[in-house]
């Protein structure tokens, strides 16, 4: 046996309890012990959430203050926008924006959210990065700001159109928040920070509690009739059927945001002729692609057959060609398109809707049409 | 009739030299909702353990074996147009194919039900 074999135990969430005594299986994701699904399953839970309201567990997420030295907010702004492409001086108060902490190549470290909450900047990023993020931001920002990670909150996202009526008698204030919308809330009296956001293109929150109020929230949120626990499994294929990026799938080291089809979260004033345009690693790539287009692009894929064409397939541009010309970074079954679902990367002069490309699929060339996302309509209130 | 198992969890029912194929009960949840199965094609020449069809779920594909040697005689149509019978179903409507017996000798390998329900125990 070889030293690589020795295995971390894995992480729990404040919620571990509570995933247990609703029969969550359970399944190591990013070094914690987390709930794959329940006993309804991936389709009826992904059903659920489009039709009524889905809790999910997302406290494996990193949470982080970037509370700036000066007092000043605008200095913290500043400071991170050395580290991402998007504009964050701009980002008004209690509003949240996403953003991409980009390398030198152009390419993705980690995808995060970032909200305005006055007199600091309240940060949300990937589990598997979160440690690298952290040490990142000390690396580059320290002269600036104050960094400090939240390991004592839990996050719980509540998503679908009945979120909004099961989470106002909880806390009356969030009925009036607008999508992007971001800031402290009470929530049955606790202290909370709440987002209307999501990531599974139904309206929705994400509400960051203290750890040791969490399991209270959790549990008064279930027993809603509207409300039932969801896995990671249903997470995934929201997320896809959303036409929404996963870290480690549809971004990378390697991938540009441009390449991502993530030019629309590049704000005006980062761009070549902006106010403060440039200034972040990578930026000559990315300011060059926005300006020419990108050598290869993120699709949607469409099957025509009913077989699910999954991560990893590779892309051919004609039925017989040796060589392939993409892949498919995320793909499956939609169950509320009730049809195969993908994503994934081609040539920039086969990016375009209605081009017929071929998957392989276990040795067979299965044709896949480009096509717009998302899959679905999202439903976020605007 | 006489219905045997794999440790892989599928059930073979004999009649005669033909054997029909499915996947048992235990098997369709582990797997969860079925989305799709890609069945083989009549007279294609299996050997034991080879992948015979694929079943796939919400998440994953999972491929289904050939639990014994032989040629497949017909396969169940029905599956194509609804997979869900593999969850519905599992025992009788959501069978796979039917696979010509070419050595009855390797059936002897396979479990009875009490030996199966042990194994899945």
């Amino acid at each position: 046996m070889s030293s690589s074999s020795v295995e971390h135990p894995l992480k729990r969430t404040p919620l571990y309890a509570l995933h247990l005594a609703r029969g969550g299986k359970m399944v190591p994701f990013a070094g914690y012990d987390m709930p794959v699904q329940y006993a309804p399953g991936v389709l009826k839970e992904h059903l659920h959430t489009r039709a009524a309201a889905g809790l999910f567990d997302v406290s494996h997420m990193g949470q982080l203050r970037l509370r700036p030295k000066s007092g000043k907010l605008e200095d913290a702004a500043r400071a991170l926008e050395r580290l991402v492409p998007q504009d964050i001086v701009g980002i008004a108060l209690h509003r949240q924006r996403y953003a991409q902490f980009t390398n030198e190549r152009g390419g993705v470290l980690d995808d995060l959210m970032v909200a305005n909450f006055g007199d600091h900047l309240f940060l949300v990023v990937n589990a598997a990065c979160k440690d690298d993020d952290e040490a990142h931001l000390r690396a580059h920002l320290s002269d600036t700001c104050e960094i400090e990670s939240l390991p004592d909150r839990a996050l719980i996202a509540l998503q679908g159109p009945k979120a909004a009526d099961v989470l106002a008698p909880l806390s009356p204030a969030t009925a009036a928040l607008r999508f992007m919308n971001a800031g402290p809330q009470q929530v049955m009296g606790i202290a909370c920070y709440v987002s209307r956001s999501g990531y599974t293109g139904e309206d929705g929150f994400e509400i960051s509690v203290p750890a040791d109020k969490a399991e209270a929230l959790a549990t008064a949120l279930l027993d809603h009739n509207d409300v039932l626990p969801i896995g990671l499994g249903a997470r995934d294929s929201l997320r896809l059927e959303a036409g929404l990026c996963l870290y480690g799938h549809e971004l990378d080291v390697a991938t540009t945001p441009v390449e991502a089809a993530l030019e629309w979260s590049i704000q005006k004033a980062r761009r070549t002729g902006g106010a403060r345009a440039g200034g972040f690693p990578g930026a000559d790539v990315i300011l060059k692609q926005l300006a020419h287009g990108a050598p290869r692009r993120r699709v949607g894929l469409l099957a025509d057959g009913r077989a699910p064409v999954r991560e990893g397939a590779q892309l051919f541009v004609e039925q017989d060609d040796p060589a392939a010309a993409g892949y498919v970074s995320s793909g499956g079954f939609g169950p509320s398109k009730i049809a195969p679902v993908a994503m994934g990367y081609l040539p920039a002069a086969f990016a375009t809707e209605g081009t017929t490309v071929f998957a392989d699929v276990r040795g067979q060339r299965l044709p896949m049409r480009v096509a717009p996302m998302p899959f679905i309509t999202n439903t976020y209130k605007r | 009739m006489t219905t045997l198992f794999t440790s892989d969890h599928e059930w073979l029912k004999i009649d005669g030299d033909v054997a029909t194929v499915g996947i048992t009960d235990y098997a369709q949840t582990q797997l969860g909702d079925v989305v799709f199965v890609e069945l083989p094609k009549v007279g294609k020449q299996l050997k034991k353990a080879d992948a015979a069809a694929v079943v796939e779920s919400v998440k994953a594909a999972s491929d289904v074996y050939a639990p014994i040697t032989g040629e497949i005689v017909a396969i169940n149509d029905a599956l194509a147009a609804e997979p869900s019978l593999v969850n519905s179903d599992p025992g009788e409507g959501a069978w796979f194919f039917k696979i010509k017996i070419a050595d009855k000798s390797e059936l002897d390998g396979l479990m009875d039900e009490a030996a199966y329900k042990a194994h899945t125990a």
